[in-house]
């Protein structure tokens, strides 16, 4: 009983926040870079002077805006919450012989080129924001079901026996034992599935759906390189602040007990 | 538990896990499941709390047919330990020791004290420990929450899968000793499966000795060593298990008490005719408060006027009547003693041990059980 004292650890904590703390330096010398670069850009377009070029878009920036957030936002949604349940199904055991098989074939999906996906929605589903959100949803729930499927199948079995030992319900034993253990590598899955979609949206102006591809599209075709920027630069930045949000969400929400960056 | 009786069958075809075990286990006892893997033990136990269903046979807690029970309340009535401790990464300390507790509705507040008490149990300081992860304790502090995780909700019975299997040997002794103390008070049933012949020995009240999923022998661990049933048993436990039951039996029980005791200021002469009595090669002598202050030898004390202080030999080493012979026969080796005096806890002379003495209360006991 006098012994707990003599092997008090020390050690891991201090190792696991030196790996925290360096993983957040890290995450924010990457953000200051972007700035770095943004601003080096922002110069370049103000010395060519092509910055007021711009700004003259600034009033479709805004409402490009909203429809390229809208596009993003709703397709990844939708698309969380299909993959987790997916993803989660995969992993029972009554699937343990046929969820490779399924995962592949999911795979198989992800190799057809998104504007196939975009064309192949629209011929189906018409033009405009459905088939869009649609197309975008198809090419962002992959990861997460891979990484669902892959954190919940990596939730060692000794804390599930001890869950059920100790007389859990299989519910229980999901949602208090293996899903909050698979958290950070769904999370990890999710935050990979936004910077697709996230990218990949521009395209959706291609069917009809607006966003910012139409400046950059638009640009493209007229050969005016201030329109493209007024399109690409503000792409980038949501990409960039979607994915340190998602990041910070994750380092949050994630239980320090299995969170390695905390 | 008053009746633990268990028989099983066959499962697909073929593969017999365990095969027709009966036993019955008194309430509060230690009972050891021994044997080489993949022997059953382990099935066996976790028929005992559903997580394998038996394929016939019944098992009983206390008289009740478990087989009636919901298996989920069930198991929320057996602690449950494993070898690979399974403390939930996601979930604190304190919270990992309230699962059960939360699992069965108790108030926040009460699970959280009663977290606190089992901390201070096991000698690790709830205010330090209470908000730490598991990946920040040490293993041997990892199984004492593992342990007083399954002591939650205070189960009358506990299985315990080789839980202290993956420590390091020094703190594996430490926390088998802390767990006797704590059973010692807590006086729970527990069926605790191991392979490690010395544990079951160090743990057990009685041990099961299983074989190809057969039961081949159930007993104390003391008539085991006496007595094993077949070749198989004594295969087993060893050629050495006369050692093994060295660890079994005080000092107490062993020690001659029936000589003469000799003091400083005795003549040498009152010494030999002591030893001579005896029979004994060597005698302890004692100071004023009755500790031995020297040893007299047979042929220290021939043909000599002085008195016996003068004559003796320095005492190398001494036994506390509560060890056991083990350590009493690693002394007696170590220092070249015939003759080991035993003393109590002030240290005065309560007997000695001998080789015949050791001898003959190992074949008392075989002869008792």
């Amino acid at each position: 009983m006098m012994h707990a004292d003599a092997e008090r650890v020390t050690v891991p904590q201090v190792g696991s926040a030196n790996f925290a703390s360096a993983r957040a330096r890290l995450d924010g010398i990457g953000f200051l870079f972007l700035l770095v670069f943004l601003l080096a850009l922002l110069s370049w377009a103000w010395s060519s002077g092509m910055l007021p070029e711009i700004l003259s878009y600034r009033e479709d920036i805004i409402y490009l805006f909203r429809q390229h957030i809208e596009l993003v936002v709703s397709a990844a949604v939708l698309a969380t919450f299909t993959a987790i349940p997916i993803g989660a199904v995969l992993s029972r055991p009554a699937f343990r012989g046929s969820s490779e098989l399924i995962l592949q074939i999911f795979n198989l999906s992800m190799t057809i080129p998104t504007l196939a996906i975009l064309a192949l929605s629209m011929s189906v589903l018409g033009i405009g924001f459905a088939p869009a959100v649609f197309g975008l949803w198809a090419m962002t729930i992959l990861p997460i079901i891979r990484n669902t499927y892959t954190g919940l199948r990596a939730v060692s079995p000794h804390l599930i026996e001890a869950a059920r030992g100790m007389g859990m319900t299989p519910a229980q034993v999901f949602w208090r034992v293996e899903l909050p253990n698979a958290l950070f590598v769904i999370f990890g899955g999710i935050r990979i599935a936004f910077s697709i979609c996230v990218g990949t949206a521009p395209l959706a102006f291609l069917i009809g759906a607006g966003g910012f591809g139409e400046l950059i599209f638009t640009g493209i075709a007229l050969n005016e390189t201030p329109m493209v920027l007024a399109g690409a630069i503000p792409t980038a930045l949501i990409a960039v602040i979607t994915d340190f949000l998602i990041g910070r969400v994750q380092y949050h929400l994630v239980p320090r007990g299995i969170n390695p960056l905390r | 538990m008053e009746h633990l009786t268990k028989i099983f069958g066959s499962r697909e075809r073929g593969i017999v896990a365990v095969d027709d075990v009966s036993f019955e286990l008194p309430k509060g006892e230690i009972c050891v499941l021994l044997g080489p893997s993949g022997c059953g033990k382990t099935t066996t136990m976790k028929m005992i709390n559903r997580l394998i269903q038996p394929t016939s046979g019944t098992v009983f807690i206390d008289g009740e047919d478990t087989s009636a029970v919901d298996p989920i309340r069930l198991r929320r009535s057996i602690g449950y330990v494993i070898q690979q401790i399974g403390l939930f990464p996601n979930k604190t300390v304190a919270e990992n020791i309230c699962v059960v507790p939360d699992l069965l509705g108790w108030d926040r507040r009460k699970a959280r004290s009663r977290a606190v008490e089992l901390l201070e149990l096991v000698g690790m300081p709830p205010a330090t420990f209470m908000d730490r992860y598991p990946k920040e304790l040490s293993g041997g502090q990892q199984q004492r929450v593992g342990v007083i995780r399954a002591l939650a909700a205070d189960p009358p019975v506990m299985l315990m899968d080789e839980p202290f299997g993956a420590i390091d040997p020094i703190n594996r002794e430490i926390i088998q000793d802390e767990f006797l103390r704590m059973q010692g008070a807590l006086k729970k049933t527990i069926i605790f499966v191991s392979h490690d012949l010395n544990e079951a020995v160090k743990m057990a009240n009685r041990i099961a000795i299983f074989r190809n999923g057969r039961l081949e022998q159930f007993a104390t661990p003391a008539e085991l060593l006496a007595r094993p049933a077949n070749d198989f048993v004594a295969n087993f436990l060893g050629s050495d298990r006369a050692l093994k039951r060295l660890a079994l039996v005080s000092v107490a029980e062993a020690m001659l008490t029936d000589f003469e005791i000799i003091h400083e200021d005795d003549p040498a002469a009152r010494a030999e005719a002591a030893l001579r009595a005896s029979g004994l090669l060597a005698l302890p002598m004692v100071d004023a408060e009755g500790r031995p202050s020297g040893m007299l030898a047979q042929g220290d004390v021939a043909q000599t006027q002085a008195t016996a202080a003068e004559c003796s030999r320095p005492v190398h080493a001494t036994v506390q009547i509560s060890a056991d012979l083990r350590n009493a026969v690693a002394l007696m080796f170590a220092q070249d003693m015939p003759v080991l005096p035993c003393v109590d806890q002030e240290g005065r002379l309560k007997g000695i041990l001998t080789w015949r003495s050791i001898v003959r209360s190992l074949s008392v006991r075989g002869a008792d059980s």
